[in-house]
């Protein structure tokens, strides 16, 4: 706590309401973006997209068929070949293109995302909409370079892409899933989540503006079965998908046969390890970071902390006191901390993984002092000490904004138990001592690791999983290789 | 008087060890005539997983050796080859190599493995890289071995498509469960043989010979593996690997390869096969006074 905040706490003060005034335009209905044009779905079905703040509908989403999605594969087939042939260079521009036209309209964008999703506009502003702007802007530039990306071979494109997206970062999932295939020449059916299509399909609207070729995206919506007509439909040379382990496995299974290249970014119990000389102060601020950022619906939340013995106590004395300055509240506030839980499904699962833990015997820490708002889904920021390494919540992902609190006694200890978990996505590691940092990371189980930081992303830098957290990489020279053969 | 020859059965190598099949089943090797030639193990599902236990714990030695000594080790397996070239050369021609076809075929394994032994401490300058990414850190990616990588070889060419698969493999720092088919057993016993005297740690190398079709379930769904390499089985059996594969997320590949192709020296020694046999992890430390 800053000298500033003690004195506003001490004073009884509090923060007046700074709502985003900037409102986007939402439509009470959105069709299929099929060969360049939104289409009324065959299926004849919608389903709601709601503002999880508010229980309120935002808008009605068209559900794709069998017939839809055979559909949005025949435009994506069919726009392949010119778009392969298109000279890299130009096809490089259309993505520049792309992203101007994002950064033009990114603050409707994240009014959009945090209205869909329930994340903070403080979010969705500045990492969500800077990262999908920055994703296009560097994949853009590799247009034009795929012999330098690829040295000694000459690549092409793989064809139709199938992309299946999470509902947890929704546009930026979208840009790290459209941008490498684009670049790369192939032309993509990307399903979003069936609780956060609206940003997606914003982002078809800018498609059109920049007449990008009809088919080179196409954008259907709908659940888990539309994903899978997705994933498995015939005309598919390439697979991607975010999203948990277990629909992960699923369509391992479903590409089996056809031997459909495929990388799969999936969940995590990514450890956070604070040892004694660690700057605590940056340390706290990286905790709570890694595990409250977006209400903790991050693949790569650092959800279990190890915290070195000698400093327990006083660690978690001080993350107490920081969780009770985390304001949880109205999404488009700008001093909003803690925004919506995405979806009652979600917190449904938060509820009941949070019950588990406590009856396992672990204690519950939780000092919102503010009341939950009355509509919409909530869930107040917390941690858990006393969780012994057979706990659920030191296994399971949570997918919400419940830390589980350990501690260790050598860095062997650390190492071993943070390892120790069928994931391996990300790790933080909070030292002052340079040559721990080189040992501890390079012994992490895990794509991603942040040392004295956490939860730094960049379209530049590699992200992805080992082990049951997935394969390939997106982002970065590694994240084109899954899309050229 | 004439002598009576002694016969060598071969056996697997686990752990630095040469046991027998754990269930005493050989089966025999034949020349194109349909002579019984020789005898191998057959190693069962047990041995297969017995050989991942001692590759998990044959990995630390192998992996956290340095790069200089893993190329140096390599290298000296190649001169062992290149010392047995002619025993080696005589078992192809056995199992139905021409001698020309044969000797070819030993001196480009010998060949690769040279080649990939000079990877070792190279690789990560080429397959590695630091980000600019936008903000004061810094942020790099580096190539890590897999850890436990299982590789289904194919019937022909017995030796080189082995020495390929294990010595890439090596290379980048992971342990090996070979499992060789029946049609390949000879020459695999013997690289096992070379390597045995090659400074090889213990069970950083594993190579089983038997019938591969029932070690796919076993090996496909060990915790302890990380990749799945698969030049050797029939579309049935890589679609049971793949699915064996999907509920531990292994990472499962299938060389395209086949005869002549395994001797491109470019394509089989190329980064883009051994990134195969890596993970990446990106680092990153912000930069700050």
């Amino acid at each position: 706590m800053t000298q500033a905040d003690s004195a506003v706490a001490a004073a009884g003060w509090d923060y007046s309401p700074a709502p985003e005034r900037t409102r986007p335009e939402i439509d009470s209905e959105y069709g299929l973006f099929i060969d360049g044009e939104f289409k009324k779905p065959r299926s004849g079905k919608v389903f709601d997209t709601i503002n999880p703040a508010t229980g309120e509908r935002l808008a009605r989403i068209a559900e794709a068929n069998e017939d839809d999605v055979d559909a949005a594969m025949a435009a994506a087939r069919a726009a392949g070949p010119k778009w392969a042939r298109m000279k890299g260079r130009e096809r490089g521009k259309y993505l520049f293109r792309l992203a101007r036209r994002i950064q033009e309209c990114a603050r409707e964008l994240a009014v959009l995302e945090s209205m869909d999703g329930g994340k903070p506009i403080r979010e969705s502003r500045d990492v969500d909409l800077p990262l999908v702007a920055q994703h296009f802007f560097y994949h853009a530039g590799w247009a034009d370079k795929l012999q330098w990306a690829f040295a000694g071979r000459t690549v092409r494109p793989r064809g139709v892409c199938a992309q299946i997206i999470p509902w947890n970062f929704p546009l930026l999932m979208a840009a790290w899933k459209l941008a490498p295939a684009l670049a790369c020449g192939n032309t993509v059916v990307l399903k979003p989540a069936e609780t956060t299509p609206l940003t997606a399909l914003h982002l078809a609207r800018l498609l059109q503006e920049i007449d990008l070729p009809p088919g080179v995206v196409n954008i259907v919506t709908g659940a888990g079965e539309t994903g899978r007509l997705v994933a498995s439909h015939s005309a598919v040379r390439k697979v991607a998908f975010t999203g948990s382990t277990e629909v992960g496995r699923t369509l391992m299974r479903e590409t089996a046969a056809r031997e459909i290249p495929l990388t799969l970014e999936l969940g995590g119990k990514s450890p956070n390890i604070v040892f004694a000389d660690a700057p605590i102060d940056q340390a706290i601020e990286g905790v709570v970071s890694g595990i409250w950022f977006n209400q903790g619906h991050v693949c790569c939340a650092g959800s279990r902390l190890f915290v070195e013995e000698s400093i327990l106590e006083t660690f978690v004395a001080a993350l107490r006191d920081r969780m009770k300055q985390l304001r949880l509240g109205d999404p488009l506030d700008k001093n909003t901390d803690i925004g919506a839980i995405n979806s009652q499904g979600q917190l449904e699962r938060i509820r009941s993984l949070v019950r588990i833990g406590q009856e396992e015997g672990a204690i519950l820490h939780d000092v919102q002092a503010a009341p939950l708002p009355s509509k919409g889904c909530w869930f107040p920021p917390c941690f858990f000490t006393g969780v012994q390494p057979s706990h659920t919540l030191a296994r399971e992902e949570v997918f919400g904004p419940v830390l589980s609190v350990m501690s260790f006694r050598t860095p062997e200890e650390a190492i071993r138990r943070a390892n120790a978990t069928p994931y391996g996505l990300a790790a933080g590691i909070w030292t002052d001592k340079g040559s721990k940092i080189f040992e501890i990371a390079s012994r992490m189980d895990a794509g991603i690791v942040w040392c004295n930081t956490y939860n730094q992303f960049d379209a530049a830098a590699p992200f992805g999983g080992v082990k049951e957290s997935g394969f390939g990489r997106e982002g970065g020279l590694h994240g084109l290789r899954a899309y050229v053969r | 008087m004439s002598r009576l020859e002694v016969i060598k059965t071969g056996k697997l190598w686990i752990g630095g060890k040469w046991p027998r099949s754990e269930s005493g089943a050989t089966f025999p090797v034949c020349n194109p005539q349909g002579e019984v030639v020789a005898r191998c193990a057959s190693a069962s599902r047990k041995d297969s997983r017995e050989a991942v236990e001692a590759a998990r714990s044959g990995l630390s030695g192998w992996r956290d050796a340095t790069a200089t000594l893993r190329g140096q080790v390599m290298y000296r397996a190649a001169e062992m080859l290149e010392g047995r070239a002619a025993e080696l050369a005589e078992a192809l021609q056995v199992t139905g190599a021409g001698a020309a076809a044969a000797r070819q075929e030993v001196e480009a394994a010998v060949d690769r493995l040279v080649m990939l032994a000079g990877w070792c401490d190279k690789i990560h300058q080429v397959l590695g890289c630091q980000n600019s990414v936008a903000g004061p850190y810094h942020c790099f990616t580096i190539p890590q071995p897999c850890g436990v990588i299982v590789a289904f070889s194919p019937p022909e060419p017995p030796l080189l498509s082995l020495v390929t698969l294990v010595g890439a493999a090596m290379s980048v720092g992971n342990a090996v469960v070979a499992v060789a088919p029946p049609q390949a057993a000879l020459a695999a016993v013997l690289f096992g043989e070379v390597l045995a005297v090659s400074d090889v740690p213990a069970g950083a190398v594993n190579i089983l010979t038997g019938t591969q079709k029932d070690l796919v379930e076993p090996l496909g769904t060990h915790r302890e593996v990380a990749v799945v390499v698969s030049a050797g089985l029939g579309k049935s059996e890589r679609m049971k690997l793949r699915n064996a594969a999907a509920d531990g997320i292994r990472r499962v590949h299938a060389v395209p390869w086949t005869g002549a192709a395994w001797g491109d020296d470019q394509e089989t020694c190329s980064p883009w096969f051994l990134e195969q046999f890596v993970e990446f992890k990106t680092l990153w430390h912000p930069s700050a006074t």
